[in-house]
């Protein structure tokens, strides 16, 4: 495992399988070039150099076809690879839905990680092998960039809203888990490790950390708490949208737009209500914004979002 | 080597004394003496910073406290950029040969051009006091909100050092872009511009239309940071990322302020250190010309990751292929212009050689960078770190120093001692390559930018890049020991010693005060070099053996 000195970065995970096969393409074209360059450099500097016996005769006078054919060239080999690259790219940007998801919050200067079982862990993150994991990532404070070198993903989580994020692990394993956003004085430190484990394992360790409660009920707990359920229940009589089966859908709201209810929507809700306010519904909800932590909104995120897809699952 | 030490005829630098004559001149040559003296100065006091920072990273416990190392960082970050790279070429060689080499007897505004050295000084007084005081540890890029919420440092002194550093840029830019339209000499027409002009011209323009943009960012730093109007802050509707969209549309035309007049120096070393015409004169014009222009168009290429829309960012990758293209053209026009030339491999040469090599690492490892997915992976790690200093470093500091070896024997009349000179030249090559070489690799393992420790399994690339430094810093410094010895004991040079063909070599070293004894009639183009017959005409029309 430990080599004296690592030349490459492991790759395990789908997504590092088909990036590191881009970034070695690429390097490949761009040693070409660069061999080029230099070799055309050397051959003139031996060729050329003050005093040699070479024919200076005929200099090229007209040098635009060179020109043009070169910038063509350049051109179409510049927009193969960046189709490549954006089409990957957006392969690892549009999250698919995930077979487990996490949450993830970061702080200066750790990472919180919240399991849909109701496991969390700090600076650590047990994933099971071969199956897609959804993050869902907010930060408490500054910028901070969740990033996984050997799986070659990385995401900037921006404070004041939902990012996502996703991977497949192929090889069990223990990777580095990285900030790469300069977030202040220990940002250096602020590290983790993402653990990759067969199912079983990961089963042993699901059961290990002995939480009785889901992150969804953990959330449900807080929707009574905080007074959601007093508007939003089912036998309520405020006039206010149901929350049954509102994850994923679309929503028309007051102003005329329309917006996907994703985690991203619903925090938006719950902390700027009146901001986005549904169509046809009064502007009567209170806003929560700095009465809940990022690690409570997203179990209360967590349980919207439970009870949205049971309705589908019905 | 007989004629060691005689006194030089009358010129600009001797004929008046007093130091009054110096601080008050409105000669475009003392100011560009005074600039290089301001930004020699500057580049130290960075490279100190980066000094540390070597140092500390060669083992992964270091020698600094972290928050001595975070601000040892944003040092060196903010006075490399601001108070070195930016007015580096522009200030110093631009400010002395530009009118030189159009045919003119100063710059439009005089007075402004002094004053922009004063309001430079005044910049540079404020960063000081910010660095005295106790330094910031934002990182040059003052990214929100860890800046104006959370940062416990002297980020308002900083931002406001940068904000008055602007206007130096915009009257400096300004001041070219006026002379080079208004004061060329008969007969320079734009397309018999030395290159060197036509690199100064557009990155002028750049600094004219990029750096206001600069002063709205500071100043709504300096008022978020201040009274807390909520821009910046998501708790109160502001957006973390709007201060990034902002800050790189200023930082990113940055980047080709610093590289364009690099790139314009260069030319002109190569057409006379080569002996021949520079390949795709007109090529070379527009090249300059739309990288100054798309480099307005590529700023969301730093923030790939950070959560602007998907789309988009496919929209501002396929802009930085875009402006990559001019950039390739380039190296190759530069590379063919080796062909069927006549090389001298003298200081400037080696310097100009290394730049173009140099260049093209830092673009095509820009090139992966402009990629998409690459990005992904390898942002705000010490790819990029490497990325943009084989171009920002490597490259414009080497065309900076070949330049300024070109130059000398125009500017103090007297030769540098050429061993010494090309001695240093392929050090700094050395060097370069060692320091930054390896930071590629870290990279791509994942080692983080702006990070004080590291795990001990990296220290090996670590170490080299850290013995890379220590070459590098006595390759930066040996020219300030020669170059300084050369004023006193250098050998006399005369008009025009390498016989180059612009028009500030057709006047005496050191130029009189008022550069040409009469105005010079340009008859033709820039780089009159005949390989063939080892005969080169100067822009006078004059035919010399």
């Amino acid at each position: 495992m430990y080599q004296w000195v690592p030349f490459w970065p492991r790759t395990a995970a789908l997504n590092a399988v088909v990036v590191n096969n881009l970034y070695i393409a690429e390097l490949g074209v761009c040693g070409l070039i660069m061999a080029m360059v230099v070799g055309m450099m050397v051959t003139f500097c031996i060729r050329y150099r003050n005093g040699s016996a070479a024919s200076r005769a005929g200099l090229a006078q007209k040098t635009w076809h060179f020109e043009i054919g070169w910038t063509t060239a350049t051109l179409v080999a510049f927009l193969v690879l960046f189709v490549w690259g954006a089409s990957i790219y957006i392969w690892l940007y549009k999250s698919p839905p995930g077979d487990i998801e996490v949450y993830v919050v970061a702080k200066q200067w750790m990472w919180k990680i919240q399991h849909p079982g109701g496991q969390r862990e700090i600076n650590a993150l047990h994933v099971p092998v071969d199956k897609t994991i959804r993050l869902v990532m907010a930060s408490q404070d500054v910028i901070h960039s969740f990033f996984v070198p050997a799986f070659r993903i990385k995401h900037d989580v921006v404070p004041g809203t939902y990012e996502t994020l996703w991977f497949k692990a192929t090889e069990p394993g223990t990777y580095k888990l990285e900030c790469t956003q300069y977030c202040g004085l220990q940002h250096a430190t602020m590290k983790g490790e993402v653990v990759v484990m067969t199912p079983p394992d990961y089963a042993g360790w699901l059961s290990a950390q002995g939480v009785n409660q889901s992150l969804a009920q953990q959330g449900e707990a807080l929707f009574r708490e905080h007074g959601c359920s007093g508007c939003h229940g089912l036998n309520s009589t405020v006039h206010a949208p149901t929350l049954d089966g509102l994850y994923g859908s679309l929503v028309h709201l007051q102003d005329g737009s329309v917006r996907r209810a994703d985690e991203r929507y619903i925090r938006d809700c719950i902390l700027a209500p009146r901001t986005f306010t549904v169509a046809g519904y009064p502007p009567v909800m209170p806003d929560f914004s700095g009465q809940i932590g990022e690690d409570d909104l997203m179990k209360l995120v967590a349980y919207i979002q439970s009870i949205g897809s049971q309705r589908v699952s019905r | 080597m007989s004629s060691v030490a005689v006194e030089l005829p009358p010129n600009y630098a001797n004929e008046e004394h007093t130091i009054g004559s110096w601080l008050l001149t409105r000669d475009h040559k003392r100011i560009a003496l005074l600039f290089f003296a301001s930004i020699t100065v500057f580049f130290f006091v960075g490279g100190f910073a980066a000094t540390l920072m070597r140092l500390h990273l060669a083992t992964p416990q270091g020698l600094l406290q972290p928050s001595v190392y975070n601000r040892m960082f944003t040092m060196h970050g903010v006075v490399m950029v601001w108070f070195f790279l930016i007015p580096s070429i522009p200030t110093t060689l631009g400010n002395f040969f530009i009118p030189m080499m159009i045919g003119a007897h100063d710059l439009a505004f005089p007075r402004i051009n002094l004053a922009s050295w004063y309001v430079f000084n005044l910049s540079g007084l404020v960063l000081l006091y910010a660095l005295v005081m106790g330094g910031v540890d934002t990182g040059w890029t003052f990214y929100t909100p860890f800046s104006t919420l959370y940062s416990n440092s002297y980020v308002f002194a900083a931002a406001m050092a940068v904000f008055i550093n602007g206007f130096s840029s915009i009257m400096t830019g300004l001041n070219f872009v006026v002379t080079i339209h208004r004061l060329r000499a008969p007969g320079m027409t734009w397309v018999r511009l030395p290159l060197f002009v036509w690199g100064i011209y557009s990155v002028s323009l750049v600094m004219l239309t990029a750096t206001p943009v600069l002063a709205m960012d500071t100043v709504l730093l300096a008022v978020e940071r201040f009274i807390g109007v909520g821009l910046f802050d998501p708790r109160r509707g502001g957006d973390p990322l709007l201060w990034q969209h902002m800050f790189w549309f200023y930082s990113h035309p940055a980047v080709y302020i610093m590289i364009l007049p690099a790139m314009g120096v260069v030319s002109e070393l190569i057409a006379c250190y080569a002996r021949r015409p520079i390949f795709g004169y007109a090529g070379m014009t527009i090249a300059m010309m739309s990288i100054a222009i798309l480099s307005f168009f590529v700023w969301a290429h730093h923030m790939f990751v950070a959560g602007i829309s998907i789309y988009s960012a496919v929209v501002f990758s396929l802009m930085t292929y875009f402006v990559a293209v001019p950039s390739a053209i380039k190296v190759f026009n530069w590379t063919v212009s080796l062909h069927k030339g006549r090389i001298i491999f003298d200081a400037p040469m080696i310097y100009a050689l290394g730049f173009v090599l140099l260049f093209t690492i830092g673009g095509l490892t820009g090139l992966m960078l402009a990629t998409l997915a690459i990005d992904v992976d390898v942002h705000a790690t010490y790819f990029v770190i490497a990325h943009f200093h084989y171009i920002m470093v490597g490259a414009t500091v080497s065309a900076f120093f070949g330049g300024l070896h070109y130059w000398w024997p125009k500017m103090t009349g007297r030769f540098y001692p050429e061993m010494w000179a090309r001695f240093a030249a392929i050090l700094t090559f050395v060097g370069f390559n060692l320091t930054f070489f390896p930071q590629f690799i870290l990279g791509y393992l994942g080692m983080p930018r702006r990070s004080y420790t590291y795990p001990p399994e990296w220290q090996a690339w670590n170490v080299l890049s850290s013995a890379g430094a220590s070459i590098l810093a006595v390759a930066y410094l040996l020219p300030l020991f020669y170059l300084g010895w050369s004023l006193v004991w250098g050998r006399r040079a005369g008009p025009n010693p390498w016989g180059a063909t612009g028009l500030e070599w057709t006047t005496s070293s050191p130029p009189p005060k008022e550069n040409f004894e009469r105005t010079p009639v340009v008859k033709l183009g820039p780089y009159s070099y005949d390989p063939e017959r080892g005969s080169y005409i100067t822009q006078d029309g004059v035919r010399h053996a």
